[in-house]
């Protein structure tokens, strides 16, 4: 944690605070809504977490090309942990966009609406990303694989959202246009902080997750080499490849030889 | 459809918020166990031969 966590703390801190502020901006600052009301308030909750959560995907696209280009297979890591965490922060998005759907409209899931079944369909791609990924044992093909989808399904997320703004029929709101929208100045300041603060939480949990990725391959590592200096007597033969497998940061208990 | 009174809409809205701080707690402290698992049995295996003797 203390080598691999590096700037670690500072990046937390700074979300912390960022997510208070976006917080208090939102309740004490931000006026009520004329026309929703009360409930507008999910809005700085829900918009940001779908831009960071997009961003993060097409990003893990962008790290992707990265590890296609040099071979590095940290960049392949670095994208399998922005997709994990975009996914989570999709579940969020449709939990908190389905809240603010039976405030506004009445229902939970509106199915003719282009922006929710877009999203939707955003998301369950990438659901078919792990299991993609971890159904392939050979490390190195897995990192491939798992890079080309990452790319195709990155490239995939601009484009949708395209298709869906030359849509015509709109019943979800568009606060974010070309000419700025109609968000008076206090709404739009409390937005662009909850989308700093979203960005820094991302970036918080992405580098927190990668420092439990790192951990855990230095810990593989580690155990083969004890295993080796133990003279393979008796040493466990289920020595964990180097690289990123699912099970393997939950599962990393060493059991030693006994007697050995 | 009309905006709801403050005391529904406080329910809907305190709905996402929490849902959103859980969503972060239990991913971090998911995140936060297994890393400390991890650096435990680190510091152990870090130790030259403490770990295979026993």
């Amino acid at each position: 944690m203390v080598v691999y966590g590096k700037g670690l703390r500072p990046l937390a801190a700074s979300a912390t605070v960022a997510v208070a502020v976006a917080f208090s901006l939102v309740f004490f600052y931000a006026p009520m809504d004329a026309d929703q009301g009360f409930v507008q308030k999910i809005f700085y909750l829900h918009v940001p977490m779908a831009i960071v959560a997009l961003c993060g995907f097409v990003a893990a696209g962008v790290m992707a090309i990265r590890h296609l280009r040099s071979g590095d297979r940290s960049w392949d890591m670095r994208s399998y942990v922005a997709i994990h965490l975009s996914i989570i922060l999709g579940v969020g998005v449709l939990v908190t966009g389905s809240i603010w759907a039976k405030a506004s409209w009445g229902h939970w899931w509106v199915w003719d609406e282009p922006t929710l079944v877009s999203f939707l369909i955003v998301f369950l791609l990438y659901c078919t990303y792990p299991p993609l990924r971890f159904s392939i044992e050979d490390a190195e093909r897995q990192a491939r694989c798992a890079s080309v989808f990452a790319i195709t399904a990155g490239a995939f997320v601009p484009f949708n959202f395209l298709a869906v703004r030359l849509a015509e029929a709109y019943t979800h709101p568009r606060v974010l246009s070309a000419t700025g929208g109609q968000m008076p100045g206090s709404m739009r300041l409390t937005f662009l902080v909850s989308l700093v603060a979203m960005a820094l939480l991302f970036t918080t949990l992405w580098k927190l997750e990668l420092t439990a990725k790192n951990l855990a391959r230095e810990l593989r590592g580690l155990r083969r080499s004890a295993e080796r200096a133990a003279g393979g007597e008796g040493a466990p033969a289920r020595a964990a490849p180097d690289t990123p497998t699912r099970g393997a940061a939950v599962t990393a208990t060493a059991t030693p030889p006994r007697g050995s | 459809m009309p905006a709801l009174p403050l005391d529904e809409a406080g329910r809907y809205v305190a709905g996402a918020y929490v849902a959103f701080v859980m969503l972060v707690v239990f991913y971090v402290v998911i995140i936060g166990v297994k890393v400390s698992r991890m650096e435990r049995e680190l510091e152990r295996l870090k130790q030259p031969g403490e770990h295979w003797r026993r």
